[in-house]
């Protein structure tokens, strides 16, 4: 199934939550969705027969500047074809529904990208930071990060 | 300076001389320093380089230890991140006197590439433990490491056991004034640190959030080094 039969299945299904389809030379097609219902469109593109996105590839936070946001990489090892999803959130409340509960491999990806951007995800059992200290403060990746001067009394800036 | 120097000495043939039996012991710990078995990123992969058939560590007499109580030397060998830099602390303080430490390729000796940008590194392992030999190289050459190794042995030879100052060169004296000024420097810095932390264990400790907040992390008292 190419790009377009993917965007128009998930439009007939969920309407106005999906907003468009972007295909550009050298770029993976990307479906910009919405965020609230991305965890009732990830389980759609799971299991619906005929979609089968059995296999999260990869799911990162971004930081686009204005808004933050969140790629899913989808591929299908039964059907062999692959789609990318964008969400956009908003700087002052990063917060998205957790797709744990579809692909366990998110786990350790939404931990990633709560640790980096600060992005929140709803409903995510273990949601605590993956590769910085518990104790850390700020969410490096961010633009806007600033580093903080001490850490347990060693300097972090040269 | 070393024991089997004095085979040339004419002085002293047919199997006798003169000695002391600080150059006997130091002699035996120069050749056999054991290391921490430990290794933080790619230049522990030359360092399994070193230690493999080809190089051949365990010819200066040096045995991988499995834990730090056993072990002579530690080799800092990568990059120290700040996550890691409490761990390393910890470590060496587990380790007994007389303790070295190497610090082995740009990262550990000055944060290397992450010097400017890495707000995750330590840039340079010195800022939290004292470091007596210093070895250069992204990653360092195995030959480069022997020369590190080579200028341990040397150090340790030098080393004073019993009232061997009076003896010694200017030169000398000023290596190892400097050696014991770092060892005070850390041990002050260790008496604060400990205070430091028994502020927090007031305030409840530190929460470990895998365990759902029900278990405090319990670290280890500080050891004070207690050197001349």
């Amino acid at each position: 199934m190419n790009s377009n039969e993917i965007f128009d299945k998930l439009k007939s299904e969920f309407g106005d939550d999906i907003i468009s389809l972007t295909e550009e030379k050298n770029y993976d097609p990307y479906i910009t969705v919405k965020r609230k219902n991305i965890k009732q469109i990830c389980l759609f593109l799971r299991d619906i027969d005929g979609l089968n996105f059995d296999y999260l590839v990869n799911l990162t936070g971004m930081d686009w500047g204005k808004e933050l946001g969140v790629v899913y990489h989808l591929y299908s090892i039964s059907l062999k074809h692959r789609i990318v999803l964008k969400v956009f959130l908003s700087k002052e409340n990063p917060v998205i529904p957790s797709v744990e509960r579809c692909w366990k491999s998110a786990n350790w990806h939404e931990r990633e990208a709560w640790d980096m951007f600060g992005i929140q995800f709803e409903n995510h059992p273990n949601h605590i930071r993956i590769l910085c200290p518990y104790d850390w403060e700020g969410h490096p990746l961010r633009k806007d990060y600033v580093e903080q001067e001490t850490y347990h009394g060693m300097r972090v800036p040269v | 300076m070393g024991l089997l120097d004095r085979l040339d000495n004419p002085y002293e043939i047919d199997g006798f001389f003169l000695g002391t039996v600080e150059d006997l012991l130091n002699w035996g710990r120069s050749k056999s320093d054991w290391y921490l078995s430990f290794g933080l990123a790619c230049c522990a992969i030359e360092f399994m380089a070193i230690n493999a058939s080809h190089f051949d560590l365990m010819r200066f007499g040096s045995i991988p230890r499995a834990t730090p109580r056993q072990a002579d030397f530690i080799i800092i060998s990568g990059t120290v991140t700040l996550k890691m830099a409490d761990r390393i602390k910890k470590l060496y303080e587990q380790m007994s006197e007389p303790k070295y430490v190497m610090s082995m390729g740009s990262c550990s000796n000055s944060g290397g590439p992450y010097w400017e940008h890495g707000y995750h590194v330590l840039k340079g392992v010195d800022r939290i433990i004292p470091v007596d030999v210093y070895v250069p190289g992204c990653p360092p050459r195995p030959e480069a490491f022997f020369e590190g190794m080579i200028k341990l042995q040397n150090l340790i030879n030098n080393q004073a056991i019993f009232r061997k100052r009076s003896s010694m060169s200017a030169e000398e004296l000023a290596q190892l004034e400097e050696r014991n000024q770092k060892q005070k420097e850390y041990m002050e810095r260790a008496a604060i640190e400990y205070e430091n932390y028994q502020e927090t264990l007031k305030t409840g400790g530190m929460q470990n959030p895998d365990y759902n907040g029900k278990y405090t992390i319990n670290l280890p008292k500080i050891r004070m080094i207690d050197h001349e």
